[in-house]
């Protein structure tokens, strides 16, 4: 091991120094599970999909509503988008990180790496990186699909509809990361997550999207991240006004959650 | 003498009532493998971890090449290589993606390259690490401990698990890397192992320094008994015995004769250094010619038992450790 070139100084570490490589790294090797990117991309136009083609009247035009009220004329599966949309969010945060990162904690990887320069902070934050990624992916294959198959209108409101999905991202990506800084192992980080996912899919719509949400639902559910997500989502796709409460219900579940995640956070 | 490279003064680390670390102290030299040898659970993985800045000390200091690992532990983290006990990597990472991806962590890395020739993982570049066999999986360990080109590894139980063949090879390993002027730490439970690759070593139990020394010192420290085992065919065993009875009788400040259990005709003798000189001019007078002779020879595990009064025994239940006190 002895160096050629002259040797440069050894330097106090910043702690991110080859954090480019790392994040390269993590996501060439998180590729080969074919898993991971496969629910987070894939997953929620395949049910946007499936729901539009299988489900029979989802793609004739609502013709049972007051004729002044913006549900008029719409097809059932252009309000299911938001839904969907709030899946895509859904998905990687809660169900791929937590488990790949408890997964590293197990296998004692964030240890390792906590005696390099680099902090184990890295190899979350790549993750988190990995993940938001996905998301977008997943919701841009979503849209581009649900226009080309389904031909949903455009946002009546993108301004909304572009905060609604920030605040959704921050606020699962906060309680993904809570969970993956609480679960002490892969199994039960699986099993946190799984619990969380399910009702929250329901709040947000996955059965009774948009319009036809029964109330008690609707009144649950905007005090979830996720039901509050979809519910931004569909106001500012199709209606008027601000969601005033869905938005600052996203931030509170972020102010709160992410802190917490960081303070339980677990290196080992 | 210069600076020693590793300084542990009064160490102590406690896991609630459970203390790990009770009080340890030893100095490590540049270009030395030193070792630290105990039975599983007694203290010696936490010592190294609070060495290597990854745990909080309760008392004491430590510091690696002059800085305090406990005040500032980033300051080593470019100067340090510490390859840990069962931490293991993403199944589906290769050798030569993880080695890379290290060696970008570190402002003076070695070749990678080099170091997969050194430590014969070049054919194994692209092979994932859940691939690869328990040997193959422990030599990339050592690699991405020596990856950032570091003044000081620490290598902690790094033969546990592995056939007395790739044992041999990664002595002959460490060896190479020290020739490399890195200074070792050297965890294990194995006293043939520290006995076979440590200039100097501490011997650890129940969290206390209880020996110190070169293997060689310790082993010559203990009392000067010396024992010689004489073995006769049936013919002479009985006469052979007498003589040495006798010899004893005579000489009972130098020579005392001893059953042993194992092989029939096998006579133990020990007594003083001198013993041997005593044993064979008898034998030679009575005209005993002995099939075999052999002499005892003492080892680190004889240390043990003097300095703890127990005999070594490596696999004592290593206690649940929590994880408090890990910081990253």
């Amino acid at each position: 091991m002895t160096t050629t070139t002259a040797a440069p100084a050894r330097r106090r570490s910043s702690g991110w120094h080859g954090f480019g490589r790392l994040l390269t790294t993590e996501t060439k090797v998180w590729m080969r599970d074919f898993a991971s990117p496969f629910f987070g991309i894939v997953f929620p136009t395949i049910i946007l999909l499936g729901v539009g083609f299988f489900i029979p009247g989802m793609r004739d035009p609502i013709t049972d509503a007051p004729p002044d009220s913006v549900w008029f004329g719409l097809t059932p599966i252009a309000t299911f988008l938001p839904t969907v949309l709030a899946m895509a969010v859904g998905t990687a945060s809660l169900t791929v990180m937590p488990v790949t990162i408890a997964t590293y904690r197990e296998k004692g990887v964030l240890r390792r790496m906590s005696t390099t320069p680099m902090r184990p902070q890295g190899i979350v934050a790549s993750h988190l990186i990995i993940n938001m990624v996905t998301t977008l992916v997943g919701i841009a294959l979503a849209l581009v699909v649900a226009e080309l198959a389904f031909g949903v209108p455009v946002p009546s409101q993108l301004g909304v509809v572009l905060l609604a999905t920030a605040l959704g991202l921050s606020s699962m990506f906060a309680l993904g990361m809570l969970v993956a800084a609480v679960a002490p192992r892969p199994s039960s980080a699986n099993a946190i997550a799984m619990s969380l996912y399910f009702p929250m899919l329901l709040l947000a719509g996955l059965w009774t999207p948009g319009p036809i949400m029964p109330d008690l639902l609707r009144d649950i559910g905007q005090f979830t991240p996720l039901g509050a997500a979809a519910q931004a989502l569909t106001t500012g796709w199709f209606e008027a006004g601000f969601p005033t409460l869905q938005m600052v219900v996203m931030v509170v579940w972020t102010a709160v959650l992410l802190p917490l995640a960081i303070r339980l956070f677990r290196w080992s | 003498m210069a600076d020693p490279v590793v300084e542990v003064t009064h160490l102590r680390k406690t896991y609630g009532d459970k203390v790990a670390v009770d009080d340890v102290s030893f100095t490590v030299q540049p270009g030395e493998i030193f070792g630290i040898l105990g039975p599983n659970g007694a203290g010696k993985t936490t010592t190294v971890e609070t060495l290597a800045g990854l745990r909080h000390a309760d008392g004491g200091t430590v510091t690696v090449l002059g800085h305090d690992t406990q005040r500032d532990p980033a300051a080593v983290k470019d100067l340090l290589g510490v390859q840990l006990q069962e931490a293991t990597l993403h199944d589906k990472i290769t050798v030569g993606e993880v080695l890379h991806l290290f060696a970008g962590f570190y402002s003076r890395p070695a070749d990678p390259g080099e170091l997969l020739d050194l430590l014969d993982l070049t054919e194994h570049t692209d092979k994932q690490f859940g691939r690869l066999s328990g040997g193959q999986k422990q030599r990339l360990s050592i690699a991405l401990a020596l990856v950032g080109n570091p003044e000081v590894a620490i290598l902690d139980e790094l033969t546990t698990g592995l056939d007395p063949q790739a044992r041999r090879s990664t002595w002959e390993l460490v060896e190479r890397v020290r020739a490399t002027g890195v200074t070792i730490l050297l965890v294990t439970h194995f006293m043939d192992e520290a006995e076979r690759l440590c200039d100097r070593l501490v011997v650890i139990d129940a969290g206390r320094v209880v020996a110190e020394g070169t293997p060689a010192g310790l082993i010559d420290g203990l009392d000067d008994e010396r024992t010689v085992v004489v073995r006769f065919g049936a013919d002479d065993a009985g006469r052979a015995r007498q003589r040495l009875d006798r010899l004893a009788a005579e000489h009972h400040d130098v020579v005392r004769v001893e059953e042993l259990d194992g092989t029939p005709g096998e006579i133990a003798v020990s007594g003083t250094p001198r013993v041997l000189f005593a044993v064979v001019p008898a034998l030679a007078e009575a005209d005993l010619v002995p099939e075999d002779v052999r002499t005892v020879t003492r080892t680190l595990e004889d240390v043990f038992l003097a300095v703890t009064g127990r005999t070594y025994a490596p696999q004592e239940p290593e206690p649940e450790l929590t994880t408090e006190g890990v910081r990253s």
